[in-house]
């Protein structure tokens, strides 16, 4: 199917499945009980996942195939977002306009980016696109006010033109007169399910992005990609020239982190220069590690990660702590109180930090490898005699 | 004229040499040997012909054309391929996909945006690999990684990497560097059937004289620099100054 062999049509429909019943997935407790501070079925949560799924998919494109770090891709997503918050100031409300401006300048800018740093290779690549990052924050938070609005950040008003909107035209963003805050909500006994417009017009364009990587990963250009990470001297030396090879990978995920970016700005019409800064882009590299560098699946699963517990973790405070332990008695709740306060709440880092350690330790694979020899330690149980089959990681 | 033509080469690293005033000159489909002692400049007169290095002065054409000033990849795209003293070959990917490359660079040219075909359905390409594969014994290898070869069996994939390539001349330098009696003289077979089979013109950098000895038709002694002699292998073998250039100056 779509020019797919049988078993990556099998993955890619899974994960159609599994993009499409988030709204289930992400709501496995009843409402009101102790556990619904885990759910995270709720819509702006799942846009992050989606958009943020898009970013790191993209962000793999480059370090995942050529190995090429990139520590300023948040440049890209910033570039987007504010080129998406013009569009909808400009011409529309409706979210395409922006959307696709929000690409094509990204990409503009990853081509001029590009073809400057990738001139060097390893720690001085980084170090470069790390530069123009900063460069790009600092142009967007004071120089270039007139166009970014500095430190206040980019936002939509009622007296902007949008002289492609009529009279009558919504004044939120929408998808030709859907809101794309517009929720409908489907309660079962004690659940509550959210299924929300800006949620699935994200996930459609995160299941196309994530076929278009599934498509680059199995064509020839893909195999050139590895080829750079594996070799670029025996590419010369083989009649190829990498430069091209690198620099395209780098627009790619450039153009993937513009679009994350007017996503965002979609969803939310503000574009602030902290999107651009070397902590969001530093973020991208974390959440591709995480779940699994050079793998199809790793990424969108790091951005889930990270993301579920910068918005879960962080909203535990120490009254959630004390009622979750209120039947023990109070000598040891305190001890309890105190001893995961730190790692919950605004320590919510620190949580990760571990659990970032504990994986580039234990899995250098990542949550993928971990998924991978859970799955083998199984089969392995089912039949104990048939030879286990590892695969490398997809 | 030779395919190859090395015209007053000269090149200098800072206060040393390496190479000076070096004529040499490749007939087509022949096997040429290049020998002398270490440091004699080989493997600087290798680089300046696949463009890692650019010579002084002096010219390099090949088949009429300069190569001076082109990269690697373009040289290669003339049909230069070269065999690396340790074996290059892409340590990440199977066996078969680090062949099948080659055969992408052959076909489509230094750069494509191929984003949207699939690999598995260039049937052609994966069967003329798996071709070359088989020629080098390596048919049961097809899947493994690269990286997990024997050293010999790395020499193999990389000379076949070259070879799909259908390269007009093919340079290696010492082939046969760190390897084992046995291992060495299956690559003289290997390289032997090579000759048979294709129209090739092959330059080889070699230490191992019974190497030497028993593939080139020609073989050029390099010492310091220059080229001290030139002439068929029977020619070499006795001469007095190539002993005097390996063994130092003679007593007597």
């Amino acid at each position: 199917m779509l020019g797919l062999n049988n078993r990556d049509t099998r993955f890619f429909l899974i994960v159609i499945a599994l993009t499409l019943f988030t709204p289930f997935l992400l709501q496995p407790f009843p409402e009101g009980s102790a556990m619904a501070q885990f759910n995270a079925g709720y819509p702006d949560l799942m846009q992050r996942f989606a958009i943020y799924g898009i970013f790191a998919i993209g962000f793999n494109i480059l370090l995942g195939l050529t190995g090429y770090l990139s520590f300023g891709h948040a440049a890209f997503l910033g570039v987007g977002s504010y080129s998406a918050v013009w569009m909808f100031k400009l011409l529309s409300l409706n979210v395409i306009p922006g959307i696709i401006l929000a690409v094509i300048v990204s990409g503009i800018f990853a081509l001029i980016i590009g073809y400057i740093s990738l001139r060097r290779s390893g720690i001085y690549f980084s170090i470069l696109t790390l530069a123009f990052a900063q460069m790009s924050f600092n142009l967007a938070y004071s120089v270039l006010t007139p166009i970014t609005n500095g430190e206040t950040g980019l936002q939509i008003r009622l007296n902007d033109p949008r002289i492609l909107d009529g009279e009558g035209a919504s004044q939120y963003t929408n998808l030709f007169g859907l809101d794309m805050s517009s929720s409908f909500k489907l309660a079962m006994g004690d659940y509550v399910f959210t299924f929300n417009a800006g949620y699935y017009f994200c996930a459609i364009i995160a299941i196309a992005a994530f076929y278009l990587s599934l498509r680059i990963f199995r064509s020839p250009f893909g195999l050139m990609l590895r080829a750079v990470k594996s070799n670029q001297h025996r590419m010369n030396y083989t009649g190829l020239n990498t430069r091209p090879y690198t620099l395209a990978a780098f627009v790619i995920s450039g153009m993937y982190a513009g679009l994350a970016g007017g996503l965002l700005a979609a969803m939310d019409p503000l574009a602030g220069a902290e999107r651009m800064q070397w902590t969001a882009s530093g973020e991208v590299v974390l959440m591709t590690i995480l779940g699994g560098t050079g793998t199809l699946m790793g990424p969108i699963l790091g951005a889930g990660f990270i993301k579920y517990f910068e918005n879960i973790f962080s909203k535990i405070n120490d009254n959630i702590l004390h009622a979750w332990f209120s039947a023990l008695p109070d000598g040891l709740e305190g001890f309890l109180v105190t001893i995961i306060h730190p790692f919950v709440g605004k320590g919510w880092h620190l949580t990760l930090g571990l659990v970032f350690m504990l994986v580039v330790i234990f899995l250098p694979g990542g949550l993928v490898e971990g998924g991978q020899r859970i799955k083998t330690m199984f089969s392995r149980k089912k039949n104990s005699d048939a030879a286990s089959d590892v695969k490398p990681a997809e | 004229m030779g395919i190859l033509e090395v015209k007053g080469v000269n090149k200098r690293f800072g206060g040393l040499q390496a190479l000076g005033d070096v004529n040499l000159s490749v007939a087509e489909n022949s096997l040429h040997a290049i020998i002398g002692p270490n440091g004699a400049g080989k493997s600087t007169l290798l680089n300046c012909l696949v463009g890692k290095l650019i010579p002084d002065t002096g010219s390099v054409m090949f088949d009429g054309q300069s190569v001076l000033g082109r990269k690697p990849h373009e040289i290669n795209q003339m049909g230069i391929s070269r065999v690396f003293q340790t074996p290059e070959i892409f340590g990440d990917l199977t066996v078969l996909e680090n062949v099948i490359i080659p055969c992408f660079a052959k076909r489509d040219g230094s750069f494509r945006m191929h984003a949207f075909e699939s690999v598995a359905n260039e049937a052609e390409l994966v069967q003329k690999a798996q071709q070359i594969l088989s020629d080098v014994n390596m048919t049961d290898k097809l899947d493994m990684h690269a990286a997990a070869l024997s050293r010999g069996d790395k020499r193999r994939l990389e000379m076949a990497m070259c070879l799909v390539q259908e390269p007009r001349l093919l340079l290696l330098d010492e082939p046969t560097a760190g390897m084992a009696r046995a291992d060495t003289n299956n690559t003289i077979d290997l390289l032997r059937e090579i000759k048979e089979k294709r129209d090739i013109t092959m330059v080889i950098i070699e230490h191992d004289m019974h190497v030497v000895f028993s593939l080139a038709e020609r073989i050029t002694v390099l010492a310091q620099g220059t080229p001290l002699v030139e002439g068929t292998p029977e020619n070499i073998k006795g001469h007095p100054k190539v002993r005097e250039a390996y063994l130092g100056e003679t007593q007597d």
